[in-house]
């Protein structure tokens, strides 16, 4: 038995849009599985929803004709995984959403919600940021996409406007394409259901001889109060010849890029020490991936 | 024969299929609901309850406070009530406390028709407090000004006890001594089960009754009935199957309250279930210890002197208190004999959530500590830590003069041998000696030291109830308790094979009700299938005596040259099957000249205990950069006796080095230095070890009957969780070279140490070295 005033079932995107208008206090609820914790605790007892997870047209992942890959903000983290489109052109997306939680909440969790809870832990932001994604909002005003690094503003709030709705995120071609050595590493203190100390995601697009970095992007979850890129890093080896000079280069450049802060889960030290750790790690091993050489 | 058998579970398939009925399944839908207010300061006195906004809201049946609770402070360690008040448990909490001394002690109560009635009553009422210092730090507890918890404790000492033997100061002064000293530090950890406390509690013929999630029915009825001043046979506790406890059902947690709560509801059926974040800071941990240990060896490794001080932190009341920490430091002259010890043992209240009975009871701190310290000497002896403790640890024949227990077999060394064997302990010892780079192995070993029950400390007493049907089957009926671990499935093997009959004719009764059940203590002290079997050794033999006078009647042979083999009444003298048990119980009972119901039932007492020993071997792999330490391998080997089904002992061992895997690396309560709130008061942020966390677990036995044991048995419940956190230690150590004093070795632990001892500057050292040597120059 849960403390909610009310529920509204949408039955299409139009339909949760007009409830939303309808009913402005109601907060949106997809699979639950991060709103059924707060209503426990009882922080959004006694508050109105909007239901949208009977809304089928926003499942599912597709291959646009520009090449554009869409992930419809209800597709579920299993859903994800087993994508032949993501597992072909974006797998470090499937490695980072395996690592939530445990398998009964990949089946329910989306990547929707992921993003619109605007927390700097969520798995698939360091990934997403990486990967340049964007998202598709949808509201009376019409359809409106944005960056996905101008959509989080501030730790649990992100750039939804009234009776706004997540629709969907896309990855461009021109994102993908050609940058084959992906890869992504979840911190945390244990294997599994377990919220990331940090994350850390790397692609990196390699020279036809596989010596020169042309590009490298990097995006960290927990480095600061919401997921971020790390321009000076990514500054400092783009364009270089590989060498273990350079990655020790590139680890160094993060400090200059993130501001983690000590709470009881861990200390500023510790987390920054890890940052250069696992960003090294994992540039090490989206080269390798590439087909690079790291000597 | 059914013991030795690996035999399928009595409640296998009514667990597995979800048939199998718990508290919260059996409770009436349409009961009231209850939800506590705790206190969100860590030491005061309530002033007031304003309760008038939630007793205003519709739903709402009854507010209660601190203000309306009996004035009668009780105790609500599971012990055997002792007749001696000088050897009762303190009595220390009320039902509901004004005098509030943690953040999360019990001040007010809601009763409400539905849940989500009862969640915002709760959050409407308002408590004003007269705030008092508190103190979280075991050590600064003690200190002279500290705040006091209790009154009657001066410097917040529950209790202090000590072992002194021979003389430390002058055995010291001898000449080239090695001394080998450091503070262990043990963490606040909590038991973790499925099922949170639980309990519906109701009046019915003038009695309160209480339906609970509890590993001991029959002292929560004595503990019920003192909270509530009401005769003890006014109070009846009926125990169904529970989701574990661990030894936090080994107190009486809210059974007392909720007793209370539907008296003041004219009887109502109250239902009483709490959260996990409740669970967590307000029902029981294991107590946290800080340990002081100094040895003073020879270069030869010999013991010279030992002090050991340990100093326990209680929580806010005193549950099982000082036992524990007693406990351990038991342990800790038996284990490595020694002439010369001072050993001191101090158990210290604190403003934190209270410390109970935790799987183990002192030993897993106990053994961390002085088990990491075994290691610390080999390491300053530089000698295998293997070999140091198979010279040094109890021998074979050692006799403790207080539990009058006998070390009747070589067990540590048989243990270690065969677990150093099954590991391949010596080769990975040699091959993981001199490694370079960022990830490397270790192996470590650890023993731990155990017993059998509570005597002589306390009573030791089972009773056991056998009733023959017409069919020549039994029902079984036990106060001792199945909380998970088996017992139920042992208790009918060990009964079959006594009785003579098959194991699939023996009913066993799972539930307790002390209306009902025959007396016993319950589920604690490793005891059951000790304890048990002694009651049902000579209950059984009770009910085959009975039922051969029967048969020498029905077949005209006389009775001792009559047997009870698999259900069959046997001539001894040809073997000849006369006939079956069920038609000699249905002749019997319809009987027109001598018509018996066949019982039996009888209680014993035992005034024995058995030593129960074992060790733990791990291996882990450490990422140095990353302060990961991975467990690859562990292995447990126990000497716990006979094996009574020893697929439910393999599991038994599984289980508790899952609990040792979390101790040695995972699970801490942390607080609030503020606020005394606890931090991490959910399973999120409670790193209890999901199965990704595990290795492939092994358990392994040696078989040592125990002479004093009716079935050859010893302690298995709480042993295999003891050993298990300082093998890892010590297998880190091993790995890395850096000793690590507390547990759980967490990332951040690790970070702290490589850091304090330089481990990532010698890495980059290290990896410029090789950089620098001529690529192949070994080649030539």
């Amino acid at each position: 038995m849960y403390d909610m005033k009310a529920l509204y079932e949408a039955e299409s995107v139009d339909h949760a849009i007009s409830l939303l208008v309808e009913h402005p206090e109601a907060m949106v609820l997809a699979a639950g599985s991060d709103v059924f914790i707060k209503l426990r605790e009882g922080k959004l007892a006694g508050r109105e929803f909007v239901s949208i997870y009977m809304l089928d047209e926003m499942r599912g992942v597709t291959l646009e004709e520009d090449g554009t890959i869409r992930i419809g903000s209800l597709t579920s983290f299993s859903h994800i995984v087993e994508s032949e489109i993501i597992q072909e052109f974006i797998p470090v997306l499937a490695d980072a959403v395996l690592m939530i939680g445990g398998p009964q909440i990949r089946n329910l969790g989306t990547i929707g919600g992921n993003t619109c809870n605007g927390v700097t832990s969520a798995d698939s932001g360091a990934t997403l940021l990486a990967l340049d994604a964007e998202v598709e909002l949808k509201s009376p005003e019409g359809v409106r996409i944005i960056p996905l690094s101008e959509f989080y503003i501030k730790p649990g709030v992100v750039d939804l406007r009234p009776a706004e709705l997540q629709t969907a995120l896309l990855i461009r071609k021109a994102a993908y394409d050609g940058y084959i050595g992906q890869h992504f590493i979840k911190y945390a203190m244990r294997n599994a259901m377990d919220i990331a100390t940090l994350g850390c995601s790397v692609n990196v697009k390699l020279s036809d001889d596989k010596q020169v970095i042309e590009d490298c992007r990097i995006g960290f979850g927990v480095a600061g109060p919401v997921p971020m890129r790390l321009p000076q890093a990514e500054d400092t080896v783009r364009g270089e010849v590989i060498s273990k000079d350079l990655i020790e280069a590139f680890g160094e450049a993060t400090k200059h890029d993130v501001n983690p802060r000590t709470s009881w889960r861990a200390t500023k030290e510790f987390r920054l020490h890890l940052i250069e750790t696992m960003a090294m790690r994992c540039l090490t091993e989206s080269i390798i991936k590439a087909g690079g050489v790291v000597e | 024969m059914a013991i030795g058998k690996r035999t399928i579970r009595v409640d296998a398939y009514d667990k597995v299929t979800g048939r199998a009925k718990y508290t919260d399944d059996l409770c009436d839908k349409n009961a009231l609901v209850a939800r506590i207010v705790h206190s969100t300061i860590a030491h005061g006195y309530v002033k007031t309850v304003d309760t008038s906004e939630a007793e205003r809201m519709p739903g709402v049946v009854k507010v209660l406070t601190c203000f309306d609770v009996p004035n009668r402070p009780i105790g609500t360690a599971g012990h055997p009530w002792h007749l001696e008040a000088a050897h009762r448990d303190v009595e220390d909490r009320l039902l509901l406390n004004r005098h509030v001394r943690f953040y999360g002690d019990d001040v007010a109560v809601v009763i409400a028709e539905d849940d989500v009635t009862a969640d915002r009553a709760a959050r409407a009422v308002k408590v004003e407090y007269e705030e008092l210092p508190f103190v979280l730090d075991v050590r600064e507890a003690m200190e002279d000004g500290a705040p006091q918890l209790h009154e009657e404790f001066k410097n917040n000492i529950l209790g202090h006890t000590s072992i002194y033997k021979g003389n430390f100061a002058e055995a010291i002064k001898e000449e080239g001594l090695i001394k080998v000293e450091g503070w262990y530090d043990t963490p606040l950890v909590q038991h973790c089960h499925i099922e949170n406390p639980v309990s519906y509690a109701y009046m019915e013929a003038g009695k309160v009754v209480v339906v609970a999630s509890t590993q001991i029915p029959h002292i929560v009825r004595r503990v019920t009935a003192q909270a509530l001043s009401l005769p003890w046979g006014s109070v009846r506790i009926v125990k169904p199957y529970i989701g574990g406890g661990f030894g936090n059902k080994q107190d009486a947690l809210y059974e007392p309250l909720n007793a209370w709560l539907t008296t003041q509801v004219g009887g109502r059926l109250v239902k009483l279930e709490i959260s996990r974040e409740e669970t967590f800071y307000a029902t029981r941990t294991r107590h946290a210890i800080r340990f002081h240990l100094t040895s003073y060896v020879r270069p030869d490794g010999t013991f010279v002197a030992r002090k050991f001080a340990a100093y326990s932190d209680q929580g806010a009341y005193a549950s099982h208190g000082h036992g524990i920490a007693a406990k351990g430091m038991g342990a800790f002259p038996q284990l490595y004999p020694c002439d010369n010890l001072e050993c001191d043992a101090y158990t210290v209240f604190t403003n934190k959530p209270v410390a109970g009975a935790m799987r183990g009871y002192g030993i897993p701190q106990a053994m961390f500590a002085g088990e990491a310290h075994i290691d610390d000497i080999a390491k300053a002896l530089d000698v295998d830590p293997l070999e140091y403790r198979m010279r040094f640890v109890m021998p074979k024949g050692y006799a403790e003069n207080f539990s009058m227990n006998v070390n009747y077999a070589d067990s540590f060394r048989e243990c270690l041998e065969k677990g150093m064997e099954e590991f391949d302990f010596k080769r990975k010892q040699k091959a993981y000696a001199n490694q370079t780079g960022d990830i490397r192995r270790g192996v470590g070993v650890a023993v731990f030291w155990y017993n059998t029950g509570v005597w002589p400390i306390s009573l030791e007493s089972s009773a056991c109830r056998m009733v023959l049907n017409q069919d020549g089957t039994i029902q079984l009926q036990m106060g001792e308790t199945e909380i998970g671990q088996g017992a139920d499935t042992t208790f009918a093997q060990m009964a079959a094979d006594t009785l003579g009959i098959p194991f699939k004719h023996v009913h066993v009764i799972s539930t307790q009700d002390t209306d009902i059940t025959p007396f016993g203590t319950g589920a604690y002290a490793s005891r059951q299938t000790y304890m048990g079997g002694f009651a049902i050794h000579q209950t059984a033999l009770q009910l085959r005596d009975k039922i051969l006078k029967h048969a020498q009647t029905l077949t005209r042979m006389p009775s001792y040259n009559l047997d009870l083999v698999d259900g069959y009444i046997v001539r001894t003298t040809d073997g000849e099957r006369l006939m079956s048990l069920g038609k000699l119980a249905t002749d019997v009972l319809y009987s027109m000249e001598y018509s018996e119901h066949i019982t039996a039932e009888s209680t014993y007492q035992c005034n024995s205990n058995a030593y129960s020993f074992g060790c733990s071997f791990a291996e882990v792999e450490v990422d140095i950069p990353m302060c990961k330490a991975t467990l690859i391998k562990l292995t447990n080997v126990h000497d716990c006796g006979t094996l009574i089904n020893p697929a439910l002992a393999e599991a038994q061992v599984h289980g508790g080095m899952s609990m040792a895997i979390g101790y040695g690396l995972q699970e801490k309560m942390l607080f609030d230095e503020k606020t005394g709130r606890m931090l991490n008061d959910n399973l999120l942020d409670y790193k209890l070890c999901t199965t990704m966390d595990h290795p492939d677990l092994t358990a392994l036995f040696v078989e040592n009957a125990e002479p004093t044991s009716a079935y050859g048995t010893k302690s298995l419940g709480e042993p295999p969780t003891c050993s298990g956190a300082p093998a890892i230690r010590n297998a880190i150590l091993h790995a890395t070279g850096v000793a690590i004093n507390e547990t759980p070795i967490t990332p951040h632990v690790l970070f702290e140490r490589f850091n304090e001892e330089n481990r990532f500057e010698r890495l980059k050292e290290e990896q410029e070295e090789m950089q620098a040597q001529p690529v192949g120059a070994g080649a030539r």
